[in-house]
């Protein structure tokens, strides 16, 4: 029987593309305000998809193919993680 | 010999009538501007895929465009061969839609920049570049957010001559100083491997008129006339 699913995922620039997010977090307010033991900070995109599914495995599967076929991450740029998956 | 371009006009699109303008008023060729899901290749020459902030660029600028039904008609014209120009925001779209190599980040400023810059001509055998001189430097305004050309693939974008512009300084020299957004090697437009596809951040329409350039320039005509010139002789 289906139940519902929550994913939550990330999206976040690849290591060679910069992230001036990150840098300017980093540089402009952490080692002003004396955290300089922040050696790197990397920004990212949040996402949280409800559905319904069979099992957590296919929620999975659901979601990856999903991210994948219609591009929600660029695969020029970004990867993405998947943070959690609970049954709602 | 009559000739049909279609500018495709999708919700949040700008410069839509700009493009119009220049083409029905300084370059004088029929032009439709077309709502996204009514348009069909098979009745244009060739199409310009505006500015703007289409969809309200949600998730990332042009990704939603992709998926217009636009954009699968836009794809067969890609494989006839006719010419195609997605212009800052349709410069983002064509690269989402995977019609051109790359992809266009958050500019390295984090500001939108909106000012008169100058670009480099690297190839003048594209659709839209052939009334141009290699190393010709082109008064062109940008205005955007999200500009910096990102690639894992340099090499072969090089090798095949894709860099169709770079940003410059006025004696063509690419500096850091005339790189509005940090975007790769200066790199400011790109083509397919077939070089009827061009997508590039700087707004050639908004530069073809000599009113409307500080320096009393037409250079954004070039495309034009480029592209017109292009499907006049795809068609004879």
């Amino acid at each position: 029987m289906a139940s519902e699913y929550i994913v939550e995922i990330v999206l976040e620039n690849k290591p060679a593309a910069r992230d001036p997010v990150g840098e300017t977090i980093k540089r402009d307010l952490l080692a002003k305000k004396g955290y300089d033991m922040v050696s790197n900070v990397r920004s990212g995109q949040y996402l949280r998809f409800y559905l319904e599914a069979e099992s957590e495995q296919k929620a999975q599967a659901i979601v990856e193919d999903l991210l994948n076929k219609l591009r929600i991450f660029n695969p020029v740029t970004q990867n993405f993680k998947i943070l959690s998956l609970t049954k709602n | 010999m009559s000739i049909k371009i279609a500018v495709i006009q999708f919700p949040g699109a700008n410069c839509d009538l700009d493009a119009v303008h220049v083409l029905n008023s300084v370059i004088n060729v029929e032009v439709n501007l077309i709502w996204h899901n009514h348009f069909k290749a098979s009745h244009y020459d060739g199409v310009i895929l505006p500015g703007g902030f289409t969809f309200g660029d949600y998730l990332r600028a042009g990704i939603i465009a992709a998926h217009s039904p636009a954009l699968d008609e836009a794809r067969k014209m890609l494989k006839d061969g006719k010419p195609i120009i997605g212009i800052c925001n349709g410069f983002q779209i064509l690269a989402e839609a995977e019609f051109l190599p790359g992809a266009l980040l958050k500019n390295e400023s984090l500001k939108f920049v909106c000012k008169w810059i100058k670009i480099k001509v690297e190839n003048n055998k594209t659709a839209f570049t052939t009334k141009m001189n290699k190393g010709d430097i082109l008064n062109i305004p940008v205005a955007h957010g999200e500009g910096r050309f990102f690639t894992d693939n340099l090499k072969e974008l090089t090798e095949n001559e894709q860099i169709v512009f770079r940003y410059s300084n006025e004696n063509g020299d690419i500096t850091s100083e005339s790189n509005p957004n940090g975007s790769m090697e200066n790199i400011a437009g790109v083509c397919n491997l077939e070089q009827n596809c061009l997508g590039l951040m700087p707004h050639p329409e908004r530069a073809s008129e000599a009113i409307l350039s500080p320096y009393g320039t037409t250079h954004g005509k070039l495309f034009f006339e480029s592209m017109v010139d292009f499907i006049k002789r795809r068609i004879s």
